[in-house]
């Protein structure tokens, strides 16, 4: 090992006062993970580099770090996973470790093994263990010979129908197939009944192929009411291997983990030792080095089975850190320098109840779309030891279209999960995001839910909530669309003396207010303290069709109180209570409602952002008109980039001219389809000559 | 400064049998408000809406900045005075913030005649200009008119303060280095056409925004072509062929956003120091409430009223620095502040004498010097009558107040809150005396002089007339003779009267007088006060 060596002087020496071997350590992620890890590095005296893309050069984790490299565009596969140029940086900036934080390469054994020939430590296990591990069927052959427990099924090679048939029925139905290749969901079925087989294995097959390049299945026992249960190992290069308790990641809504909590609700010590002993077996087996996590699937009866090992650090071992008391990141870099784990199995002990919230910029009512954009509002509770905020992004930060949607981690530890959870439900309710829309929201709802609360957790909770259709959304947005316009007037230039005024009649506003969509125009007057509020729905055309379409509402408004970002009131005879922030962006104003749960409601699982638009800003382009379709002068087309039937958007290149010795772009003027090209490459035109014509998109 | 101290105790019977004798004057106001604010017919408003088009207020709305207050002008403008209803004269003005800066907004109803000009729908959009050139506030016009209303003609085209006069405020408003900004949203059609095309920058709307100097049937009749109106002067022609408009707008709040753009871009004068009205929010509130102006009017006109019990509920923390106490009391003047600004107050408290005179061309030279906006609190029957006086020299001292008022340089604001007789209007500044605004409370009257003083006048011409030819004139006949013109100088002295025809910039509640006054005081900011120099006084 080029690692550093041990002096004898050093044995006796608390963990913590043994210095790491590693003067520099480069991270090869982003956000909040690479935020992490700068964090345990930085604590202890270890100098940082980040290493980031084009798109994240004012990030956080570059902030951060002590140097920062740039690696290349925002196409992660052209920085963040370009191996070359991530050994070249460290090279470059003299680190001796590389920590890949998770995703990107963490699981990459070629990576692993082109730090080791460039020297440099790999803060991870050795490539061997991660290839052992990568296909999750030689992963299951190999752990069963460990005697660790894997659900009947079939993982073998021979990929022959009779074969799988054979094997199907041997496992017994309802059973699950799945491409060996596979993960994140792609090319999994539950098949039944032995009828359904034939059909659902060619769809596999075929979705297997499609997706992975890689048309083997394997075939397992489903279970019914399956939790996800996993356990944190650690390894280090001495031979000693222990886990650190098992961590519950069943809230998961189609396969992506939501809520992660430790330890697991209802799991006895004896149930806990079984899978903690077979997860270090599992380590031991393999030569592992490092964090790892094996991933058990268990039955509510107590019955528990290998599904895979994740040779990294998880995005959830947080919780585990919160009830343990360890510094994960610590105990990595530690065993990447050649230390001895911190301590041994019989000296950890599971302190409490930890439990972790994942916040991501998606849209809970709209089929949990990511969602992207400026953080123009990012607030937090405070951190606190019971209180972890993780996160890589700081207000006015972007959530780009290039990664993760994920925001930030609150993880909260109290003495046991019931206080943890209300320490979470408070710490949800005092997260205010403006901007992209997020699931704050939603996880609020979620653990609101009786089945939750009372730990009766699988990874089946979610899916049996009643589905958030974009149908409910549009019924429940309105009212809070009043309230919040009702706040902003009540509100705003609350301290001027004449605000809203008008002579002789009530206090005035109207304004287009956006959601996502299409403007609305919303007219608020100010009767005595009431409101009264009516929404038109905006149309940007002119055609008598779409003035058809729009619709009026009315609303009145009362029992009003706006305080600060307090706002109550009766809205059509319902009440109605939320924390109301806003922010300015240039002109437009951007106003995040908050819903509060009243006691005779039912939680609501998304909060709300709207737009008060500046007039101003109503801008479309105000050279649309299709006179710009001439040629600005005489001169010469040197380029045709349309032809007649193409779709074009507005701003779109159709023409080059030259004229003048200067090239002129004819852009498009509007979104629209060509409908006739009137030159060709080479021809002269005159000036005002039609060069081509629009018509409108179908 | 010394707080007025006031003697007013809200529980007397008295103030309660006032302020319930404002009440329906004030609903009353409220009601025509209200009526006149939803523009033309049912009919015509659903029309105009059909075709994407806002009503001019709500444009106005979206225009202005969010919160802006919208100090409008003359809402009562046209009254009752043609055979056919026309609210507002069919045009709404007033001020407001557009991008922090306060303007002038000139805005046609479509909806009530087509837009088109009755003689006081020049008349207000003249006064507009008016206010906008002594304040030095950008116009911004939003176009949607059918030009002079025909039938009369007469009244509209031909004399100096007529349609052509908006056109010669446009130049030399732009002349001065005030912005002329126009939107037209509608039709622009012959001497209209010349509303967007004499501004410094304009915006027309697609579909809906027209300028020719002879629409389509003139056209067609003129030379046979046929043509459309959009072919002819709509947006596309004007903004890509003719150069007539600057901006191309797919919609209305397309239009009206980039009109904000547009002020947005204007570059202020080096001297300005104004900033939007309305925003002030560093003063002390009146120690009275607001609301009980509206019980301080006495039922009966006759009763006086003590005009210090006014300014303490208009001015900031009822402090006022009194000037001249003690010497010709009923004329108070003094120093005081209005959400911040600093103002000279000039209040009636009684008849003019010779004293009061003196003292308040003293007190308006002072203010002129020192370069204090005047606030002339309105209450006056006239100058002292009677042989004592007019020896005295009542006339020339009146002179002398006239002649101060008159020649004052800086902003002068004018409420009339009870009456506004003879020459004591000229006196307290009234609307011949130019100042920036002239307001009238609804229980207000407005004459040469007051209605029983005119009937008994004419009734003794007439009764000495038929002395002289031996008849006589029974009290029953004296009676029958002065009822109608009692009548008369009770319609024509009503506020709604004066407002309709513009003699007032507007009706405004008692207890809005502080507001008003402030947007009033905030929006004259923008424009420098000159040196004054006064005519000769005669001593």
């Amino acid at each position: 090992m080029p690692h550093s060596q041990k002096t004898a002087a050093s044995e006796n020496q608390p963990e913590y006062l043994q210095p790491i071997g590693i003067d520099r350590l480069l991270i090869a992620n982003r956000g909040e993970i690479a935020c992490r890890v700068m964090h345990t590095a930085q604590r202890l005296g270890l100098q940082t580099v980040a290493v980031y893309s084009e798109a994240d050069a004012n990030a956080l984790h570059v902030r951060m770090a002590d140097a920062a490299v740039c690696i290349g565009p925002a196409a992660a596969t052209e920085s963040y996973l370009a191996i070359d140029r991530v050994i070249e940086a460290a090279l470059n900036t003299g680190c001796q470790a590389i920590h890949p934080g998770y995703g990107f390469l963490s699981e990459n054994a070629s990576f692993a093994r082109a730090c080791e020939r460039a020297g440099i430590i790999f803060v991870g296990p050795s490539a061997a263990a991660m290839d052992a591990m990568a296909s999750k069927s030689a992963a299951k052959a190999l752990m069963q010979e460990a005697g660790v427990p894997v659900l009947p099924g079939y993982h073998g090679e021979a990929q022959d129908h009779a074969t799988l048939k054979a094997a199907a029925d041997q496992t017994g139905y309802p059973l699950m197939l799945k491409a060996s290749a596979g993960g994140g969901g792609k090319g999994m079925r539950i098949v039944d009944s032995a009828a359904e087989f034939d059909d659902m294995l060619t769809s596999v097959k075929r979705e297997s192929a499609a997706s992975f390049g890689d048309d083997r299945v394997l075939i397992e026992r489903y279970l019914q009411r399956p939790r996800h249960i996993e356990i944190q190992v650690f390894s280090d290069t001495h031979g000693n291997h222990l886990h650190l308790f098992e961590r519950d990641c069943s809230v998961q809504r189609r396969h992506q983990k939501v809520l992660e909590e430790a330890p697991a609700p209802g799991l006895d010590d004896e149930q806990r030792k079984a899978m903690g002993d077979a997860a270090v077996n599992a380590a031991r087996s393999i030569n592992y080095r490092g964090a790892g996590t094996v991933e058990f699937i268990a039955d509510g009866d107590g019955e528990f089975f290998f599904m895979e090992m994740n040779t990294r650090l998880q995005v959830e071992h947080p919780v585990t850190e919160m009830i343990t008391g360890h510094d994960l990141v610590e105990w990595q870099l530690r065993v990447a320098s050649g230390q001895t784990l911190p301590c041994k199995q019989q000296d950890l002990a599971i302190n409490g109840h930890a439990i972790e919230a994942r916040i991501y910029a998606e849209d809970p009512l709209n089929q949990f779309l990511p969602d992207t954009g400026k953080l123009k509002k990012l607030q937090f509770p405070p951190p606190a030891t019971d209180l972890r905020v993780e996160t890589g992004v700081q207000e006015n930060d972007q959530v780009s279209v290039h990664y993760d949607p994920m925001i930030a981690k609150l993880v909260v530890h109290a003495a046991n999960r019931q206080l943890a959870l209300k320490k979470l439900q408070y710490a949800l309710a005092n997260t205010y995001i403006i901007g992209p829309v997020t699931n704050v929201q939603y996880l609020q709802y979620l653990i609101s839910q009786p089945d939750y609360a009372s730990g009766q957790l699988d990874t089946g909770f979610i899916e049996r909530l009643p589905d958030l259709t974009r149908q409910a959304e549009k019924q429940t947005r309105i009212p809070w669309l009043v309230l919040a316009a009702c706040w902003r007037q009540a509100t705003v230039h609350d301290g001027d003396a004449a605000s809203h005024w008008r002579l002789n009649s009530s206090a005035r506003d109207l304004a287009f207010w956006r959601t996502s969509g299409t403007p609305m125009l919303v007219s608020i007057q100010k009767v005595g303290e009431d409101y009264n509020v009516s929404i038109d729905h905006h149309t940007d055309t002119n055609t008598e069709a779409d003035r058809q379409k729009t619709s009026q509402s009315t609303h009145q408004v009362r029992n009003v109180m706006m305080k600060g970002s307090r706002a109550t009131a009766q809205i059509d005879g319902e009440n109605f209570q939320a924390k109301i922030y806003s922010t300015q962006d240039n002109t437009n104003t951007q106003i995040g409602v908050f819903p509060g749960n009243l006691p005779d409601a039912e939680p609501l699982a998304a909060s709300f952002s709207f737009e008060r638009l500046d007039t101003g800003t109503i801008i479309g382009n105000s050279g649309s008109s299709d006179a710009s379709l001439q040629a600005p002068m005489p001169g010469k087309i040197i380029a045709v980039e349309v032809e007649a039937g193409q779709k074009v958007k507005q701003g779109d290149t159709l023409m080059v001219l030259e004229a003048m010795k200067m090239e002129h772009s004819i852009n498009a003027p509007r979104d629209g389809v060509v409908d006739e090209v009137h030159f060709s490459e080479n021809d002269l035109v005159p000036a005002q000559a039609s060069l081509l014509t629009l018509n409108d998109p179908d | 400064m010394p707080a007025i101290i006031s003697k007013i105790n809200r529980e007397l019977d008295a103030w309660i049998q006032n302020a319930s004798q404002m009440q329906p004057l004030l609903d009353d106001l409220q009601l025509q408000v209200q009526k006149v604010n939803q523009g033309g017919s049912e009919r015509a408003v659903s029309k105009h809406r059909s075709r994407n088009k806002l009503l001019p207020r709500e444009r106005i709305d979206l225009l202005l900045d969010e919160g802006s207050p919208f100090l409008e002008f003359s809402q009562l403008a046209a009254h009752e005075v043609y055979a056919d209803a026309v609210p507002s004269a069919g045009i709404v003005t007033g001020i407001g913030n557009i991008n922090s800066r306060p303007c002038v907004i000139v805005a046609n109803d479509a909806t009530v005649k087509g837009g088109t000009y009755y003689p006081l729908t020049v008349k207000k959009h003249l006064r507009a200009q008016e206010i906008a050139r002594q304040n030095r506030l950008p116009c911004l016009y939003l176009v949607d008119s059918g030009g002079a209303f025909l039938p009369l003609q007469d009244e509209v085209f031909p004399d100096r303060d007529h349609f052509g006069r908006i056109f010669f405020n446009q130049a030399t408003l732009s002349a001065e280095g005030i912005p002329q900004i126009a939107v037209v949203l509608g039709s622009c059609t012959a001497g209209g056409a010349y509303v967007p095309a004499m501004s410094d920058e304009s915006v027309i709307v697609k579909g809906n925004g027209t300028i020719f100097l002879g629409g389509p049937p003139l056209v067609k009749a003129a030379t046979g072509e046929v043509v459309s109106s959009e072919d002819l002067g709509g947006a596309d022609v004007h903004t890509s062929k003719s150069g007539v408009a600057d901006h191309f707008a797919e919609d209305e709040p397309q239009a009206l956003g980039l009109a904000r753009r547009i002020i947005g871009n204007l570059n202020r004068p080096p001297a300005a120091c104004a900033t939007s009205i309305g925003t002030a929010a560093n003063f002390d509130e009146p120690l009275y409430p607001v609301e009980e102006l509206n019980g301080i009017v006495p039922a009966d006109s006759r009763t006086p009223v003590d005009s210090r019990e006014i300014i303490a509920r208009i001015v900031d923390g009822s402090d006022f620095d009194e000037f001249k106490q003690r010497y010709g009391t009923t004329l108070i003047c003094g120093f005081a502040k209005i959400h911040g600004s600093a103002v000279g107050i000039v209040a009636n408290n009684g008849v003019l004498f010779s004293e009061s005179a003196l003292k308040g061309a003293h007190f308006i030279e002072l203010c002129a010097q020192r370069k204090i906006p005047l606030l002339f609190l309105q209450n006056i029957t006239g100058f002292m009558v009677g042989k004592q006086y007019e020896s005295g020299g009542i006339a020339k001292d009146g002179a002398k107040m006239v002649t101060a008022v008159a020649c004052a340089k800086v902003p002068k604001f004018t409420v009339i809150t009870g009456g506004s007789f003879g020459a004591g209007n000229y006196g307290m500044c009234g609307r011949a005396f130019d100042p920036r605004f002239v307001w009238m409370w609804p229980n207000a009257r407005i004459s040469v002089m007051g209605g029983e003083q005119a009937a008994g006048v004419l009734a003794q011409v007439k009764k000495d007339a038929m002395e002289i030819r031996g008849e006589t004139f029974s009290e029953a006949d004296e009676e029958s003779f002065k009822q109608p013109i009692l009548e008369q100088y009770e319609t024509q002295g009503h506020p709604y009267y004066a407002s309709a025809r513009l003699w007032d910039d507007g009706i405004i509640a008692p207890a809005d007088t502080r507001r008003v006054v402030a947007l009033g005081l905030q929006a004259a900011l923008d424009s420098p006060i000159e040196d004054t120099r006064f005519g000769v006084f005669r001593m």
